[in-house]
């Protein structure tokens, strides 16, 4: 390494720079405290811990974005998390044992060995609520509006909405008894939305025409609330479909009866997060942003890994992408610049200042300082006996 | 990032809806797919000099960048729909992209190939390691990883067929549409990794946020196909 590139950070890890980490600090306080607002309490899980735990019931995916060492102490393989989601299930079911649903939120960074979006962080600071131990709408339902409510207060007014249900597209599969490997390929392919792919690999499998019509016709089924009437008269012979059908309106029409919602839409083929999520899953997107700004769904049955097994509804989004759409987490920093010296009540007035809120900056003997780089636009001067605060 | 910020962002009671094509077949191909589905640009793409091209319908742009760029573009958002072969699909690493229909234009295929004195005296069954001159490094990882082929690749950016004659490896993995260029060189075919299309794809996004104006144009398009 050179001296050139010694500056050098890995690719996808990045710096806050004091104005952005005055920005970013205020939006994570705005959120925190109107998560506190709702109940959710915060919760600090550790940066590392050992591998099992960090990776239980999170499907493959999360495994390969971990970072992984060896313990020294004890020889075992430790992760740093990649998502701080199942930490916190596992706080719930383990730590707090308390038989009433659990409101859980957090904020801190999370780490992964390669970059979630192209040209994206490896480092995301991510930010989250989690309900645990509740079974029904009314608790998918406040996750979904606090993902709003966040959203609003990033300043994103009218985030388009997505809504889906991972029991739709199971219940179809157990229907006609796909393969777990068939049924991963097959999910895939309508991630994609490969009418074509979907048909061949349900044909390979010796799925008759007819049920892989009704398969493939998920990717039809996007759309306003119109969708969730149009696929319970075509799935209605499927009692585990129209369960999933059932808990989506119920979510729907409790999300939308609040006031200064935005519009929802479903989309039944859009499933994120199918090896990890057992119900409803949302996802907020905004108008020039190629991918979701913040996600979440129920994923019950996290917990079982760790003793008990929990409900569980949560959402989360990376606090640094949300900050590229926040309008007034900036301000102008102010500040009086003040000499150092013996004199007790120039030390007195300081303290005074500092108590009333005030941004006092210490100018150091010798060093030329220059105001504007302190971010400072008044000094503080001697008048006679008294100090008195002058502009510069 | 021009091209972003042209591709319609904003929330337009009309969005505009803008379409990556990549220059070469697909956009010879492509251009007669698209005046059947009623779009024309306002400009010949081959003599015009501009990378944004208006069409007949003022809602929809035709964006032109190199084929290999069209899905980092479409899943971007920086384009919303993009007509990319499939070659360039499947060696594009991240997911996350619709990959809406096959249009069935600037079909190829994608082989493996080697000198015609090679092929006399082999069997790609005995295969254990082979090394290969390729543009699709992870396609042809995958096609030999899984029939349990350890790989040496060589990446190159054109004219994979001169590999094998100066001895950079023995065998390529390229496109092949009439096999001229093959034969020309000494090479034959000997196995085949996979057939070749251009599809249509959409940024997901898009598809949610602008998802009227972007249906238009994909039904025009699926119209067009009959």
């Amino acid at each position: 390494m050179s001296s050139l590139d010694r500056w050098l950070l890995p690719e996808g890890i990045e710096e806050t720079l004091p104005e952005e980490a005055r920005r970013l600090e205020r939006l994570r306080r705005r959120l925190l405290d109107e998560f506190t607002g709702w109940g959710y309490e915060l919760v600090m899980p550790p940066l590392i811990e050992y591998l099992d735990s960090l990776l239980t019931g999170t499907g493959s995916d999360l495994d390969l974005q971990t970072f992984k060492l060896t313990d020294q102490l004890t020889g075992r393989l430790m992760g740093i998390r990649p998502d701080m989601t199942p930490q916190t299930a596992r706080i719930d079911a383990h730590y707090l044992k308390r038989s009433a649903p659990v409101r859980l939120c957090y904020a801190g960074s999370v780490l992964h060995t390669r970059p979630d979006e192209f040209g994206g962080s490896r480092e995301p600071l991510q930010i989250g609520a989690e309900l645990f131990g509740h079974q029904g709408a009314e608790s998918d339902a406040e996750v979904l509006s606090l993902m709003v409510r966040t959203l609003d207060l990033v300043g994103i007014i009218a985030p388009h909405l997505d809504l889906g249900h991972v029991g739709v597209f199971r219940g179809l599969a157990r229907a006609v008894g796909l393969q777990a490997e068939t049924e991963a390929d097959v999910f895939g392919a309508l991630q994609r939305k490969a009418r074509g792919e979907v048909l061949a690999l349900l044909a390979r499998a010796g799925v008759s025409a007819k049920d892989s019509g009704q398969i493939a016709a998920l990717l039809d089924l996007s759309g306003g609330a119109e969708v969730l009437t149009m696929a319970q008269t075509r799935y209605s012979a499927n009692a585990a479909v129209l369960r999933a059908l059932d808990d989506l309106g119920a979510v729907a029409r409790l999300v939308s009866a609040q006031p200064g919602m935005p519009a929802l839409h479903f989309d039944l083929a859009e499933l994120s997060g199918y090896q990890y999520y057992t119900g409803i899953v949302f996802s907020a997107y905004v108008s020039g942003h190629g991918w979701a700004i913040a996600k979440g769904g129920r994923y019950d049955g996290v917990g079982r890994a760790f003793g008990r097994e929990r409900a569980a509804t949560g959402f989360g989004a990376d606090l640094r992408q949300l900050l590229r759409y926040c309008s007034d987490c900036g301000d102008t920093l102010g500040g009086i610049l003040a000499p150092v010296g013996e004199d007790a009540a120039l030390r007195e007035e300081v303290a005074r200042l500092r108590a009333t809120g005030e941004r006092v900056v210490c100018e150091l003997p010798g060093a030329s300082a220059v105001p504007a780089e302190l971010s400072c636009d008044r000094r503080l001067v001697r008048q006679g006996s008294s100090w008195v605060i002058q502009k510069i | 990032m021009s091209a972003a910020k042209q591709g319609g962002r904003g929330a337009a009671p009309s969005p505009v809806v803008n379409i990556a094509l990549s220059k070469g077949r697909i956009i010879e191909e492509g251009l007669p797919l698209l005046a059947r589905a009623g779009i024309t640009p306002s400009e010949d793409p081959a003599r015009s000099r501009k990378l944004i091209l208006d069409t007949n319908l003022p809602d929809v742009k035709l964006t032109i960048i190199r084929a290999a760029d069209v899905p980092t573009y479409v899943r971007f958002g920086a384009a919303d729909l993009g007509v990319a072969g499939k070659d360039v699909l499947m060696e594009y690493e991240g997911d996350g992209l619709y990959e809406l229909m096959d249009l069935g234009i600037a079909r190829c295929r994608l082989m493996v190939a080697e000198p015609a004195g090679l092929a006399a005296r082999d069997d790609p069954k005995s295969w254990t390691r082979v090394r290969v001159a390729t543009k699709y490094v992870n396609i042809s990882r995958r096609h030999f990883a899984a029939k349990g082929i350890q790989t040496d690749i060589i990446k190159l950016y054109g004219s994979m067929e001169l590999a094998p004659l100066v001895g950079l490896s023995e065998r390529i993995v390229d496109l092949v549409s009439t096999g001229n260029t093959l034969k020309a060189n000494g090479l034959v075919e000997v196995e085949h990794v996979a057939d070749i299309s251009a599809w249509l794809v959409a940024n997901k996004a898009a598809m949610k946020m602008k998802r009227d104006a972007v249906k238009a144009v994909v039904d025009r398009i699926a119209a067009a196909l009959g």
